[in-house]
């Protein structure tokens, strides 16, 4: 019983984890309709970021998030502007193909300039170890995961349902020439949007260099699983993306436990099902466009 | 000339094999005599052609995006390497027949999966297909034998007459002649009504379907024969190496792949012939300047085609062979630009 408690925890853990790293995606997929392959190289810049700052610098760790987050954004920001606007119009192959081209490059990037092997960031001590509660193991730094994400997505969720902004953004989620016409600036809510989404990106993967692991091929290894939690999830609103990576958190590390020897066949039977029987995920409205 | 005769017409001249196509494949037949240290890479160059082909038949004319072709590629490679191995099926031509008619099986298994939803869904359902197939692999490693791959494989001679050699001359020519045959099978179905109801598909499937064209038969049924095309691709992989190893899944090959194609240019059969010999060079190149870090390179091939326009480059690439095909002979290029985008 409580080895199913404590897969459960893990499990959400992962799954916020996701939730953090792919939600940037669900905006690119969802308001665009871009289908936007590289989005784990973000991931991954802004875990070598906070890599690189607590390791070698001997910053904090907890100084360290927001720098990935940062760093992460303005990369994304820098892309969003010179490249990716120009590929909005484009087929989807192409889309495709650009987006596989930036994570080869990204892949050899990081590669040349940090070496090709698993990197650690050095943990504080208060964020090592597990805990007891009622004989479930609770391991603090996914407990940690878990208060970060969760409070990001309560944060996200209150910032598109209440502000004046999130109600712009849902404007153009669902019809960009209609909010156009209304005078809402919709390329610049994009641009927005996804340096945000690249952040969150880059602070999950500092978050999750510890559970995931952290080496140059992160963004091709976790590519499918991005892919997972927004086509799963729909693009229509964040609690879609958000159930569906606790799903697929929970389905993978129960998947891992009790079935070890099937792996991850498990995960992508579930996506293959979940995909013929609802293509547009399974909490979706509307299809892609 | 009422507009159902023109379009006949039209799509007779089409068909008609060119001056350039022939000299295309003369020179592929004088580079096996040409070069006689080289028919490894060049058989390489082959195995790959054929795989891109298959690629072009559901992307370039049908405009289905694959992210997981190696699947195929994949079961081709193992059924000829298992069929081998427990001498099930000595005769190497009728393994690679049974190898593509495995993965065929598959492909016509998975049809109905990937002619459901839009683009995007399609990507996720061939990628994970794909994926799928790698994790059973790695799974089932006491037949696949895992991740060390099927070891000691020893190929039977072809027809019993022509045993393959250690400089693999006859890995070479037999591919060829996998390669041409195949190649005038797909050339006639692309030319064929058939083929030209899949072009009507990729450019407005709704208006195919308004005309009468039964859009999803004809999707199956092309998917189906690419995934014959690319099995058999994979079978000739396991033949003139005599290993299969669970990369031959790997997203990297399905993603190369891709790059090939593009490179070659999609909807005319060529490209991937074309793109198969510049990738290979291309890839030679990069890994001797860079042997670690050549995947940087490739990347950055990928993002400058697209932000150039693919359309665009091609132009420019046939710019001067149009320009001394006019000044020659006073008419319009032989070589066509190929049609554009999927």
């Amino acid at each position: 019983m409580t080895a199913i408690l404590t897969n459960l925890f893990d499990g959400v853990a992962y799954g916020m984890l996701l939730f953090v790293l792919a939600c940037g995606l669900a905006v690119t997929l969802g308001l665009m309709n871009f289908v936007n392959l590289a989005h784990g190289a973000f991931a991954m810049a802004g875990g070598y970021v906070c890599m690189v700052l607590v390791n070698r610098m001997g910053w904090p760790f907890f100084a360290a998030l927001p720098l990935a987050f940062v760093s992460a954004a303005a990369i994304g920001i820098a892309l969003e502007r010179t490249l990716y606007r120009h590929l909005y119009t484009r087929s989807h192959l192409d889309q495709v193909l650009f987006t596989i081209g930036l994570t080869f490059m990204s892949v050899a990037a990081v590669d040349y300039i940090q070496g090709s092997s698993r990197v650690f960031i050095n943990l504080p001590a208060a964020l090592q170890g597990q805990f007891d509660v009622f004989g479930v193991g609770i391991g603090r730094y996914r407990l940690m995961i878990i208060v970060i994400c969760g409070l990001l997505t309560i944060g996200l969720q209150m910032v598109l349902a209440k502000t004046r902004f999130g109600s712009r953004l849902r404007a153009a989620v669902d019809d960009p020439r209609a909010a156009s016409g209304l005078g809402i600036n919709v390329p610049q809510v994009f641009a927005f949007t996804f340096a945000f989404g690249c952040g969150l990106a880059g602070l999950g993967g500092a978050l999750s260099a510890e559970i995931l692991g952290l080496d140059p091929y992160f963004p091709l290894k976790f590519m499918i699983y991005f892919l997972i939690v927004v086509t799963v999830g729909g693009s229509s609103s964040i609690t879609g993306p958000f159930l569906a990576s606790l799903l697929l958190g929970i389905g993978d590390v129960a998947g891992k436990y009790y079935v070890p020897k099937m792996g991850p066949f498990v995960i992508y039977t579930m996506m293959i099902v979940i995909l013929i029987w609802r293509p547009n995920g399974l909490f979706g409205r509307t299809a892609a466009r | 000339m009422n507009a159902a005769s023109d379009v006949g017409h039209h799509a007779q001249r089409q068909a008609r094999w060119h001056y350039g196509e022939i000299a295309f494949w003369l020179i592929v037949l004088a580079c096996g005599f040409a070069f006689p240290t080289r028919y490894l890479i060049m058989t390489d160059i082959l195995r790959l052609a054929l795989f891109t082909m298959s690629l072009d038949l559901i992307l370039g004319y049908a405009g289905i995006v694959s992210l997981g072709h190696a699947a195929f590629f994949g079961v081709g490679a193992y059924a000829a390497g298992l069929l081998a191995l427990h001498g099930i099926i000595n005769e190497p031509v009728l393994a690679l027949i049974a190898a593509g008619l495995a993965a065929m099986v598959l492909g016509f298994a998975t049809s109905f999966l990937v002619i459901r939803g839009v683009d995007l869904t399609r990507l996720m359902v061939t990628l994970g297909i794909a994926l799928l197939l790698e994790a059973l692999a790695e799974r089932f490693s006491n037949i696949t034998g895992g991740t060390d791959g099927l070891q000691g494989i020893e190929m039977q001679p072809i027809f019993g007459q022509i045993p393959f050699d250690m400089f693999g001359k006859a890995g070479f020519f037999y591919s060829l002649a996998v390669l041409f045959l195949l190649f005038l099978f797909a050339r006639r179905v692309v030319h064929s009504p058939f083929g030209l109801s899949l072009r009507a598909i990729k450019n407005n499937p709704l208006r195919a379907a308004a005309i009468g064209i039964p859009v999803n038969r004809r999707l199956i049924a092309i998917y189906t024969l690419a995934a014959f095309y690319a099995g058999i691709a994979g079978a000739l992989f396991t033949q003139t190496t005599a290993i299969a190893s669970l990369d031959v899944f790997a997203f990297e090959r399905s993603a190369d792949l891709m790059l090939v194609l593009v490179i070659g240019g999609t909807g005319y059969l060529y490209g991937g012939l074309i793109g198969a010999v510049v990738f290979r060079m291309l890839q030679e190149f990069f890994s001797t300047i860079t042997p670690q870090y050549w995947q940087f390179w490739i990347g950055l091939v990928l993002v400058l085609i697209v932000l150039i326009g693919r359309q665009r480059l091609h132009r420019w690439v046939l710019y001067v062979p149009n320009l001394v095909i006019k000044q020659i002979a006073g008419r319009k290029a032989v070589v066509a630009v190929p049609e554009s985008d999927a």
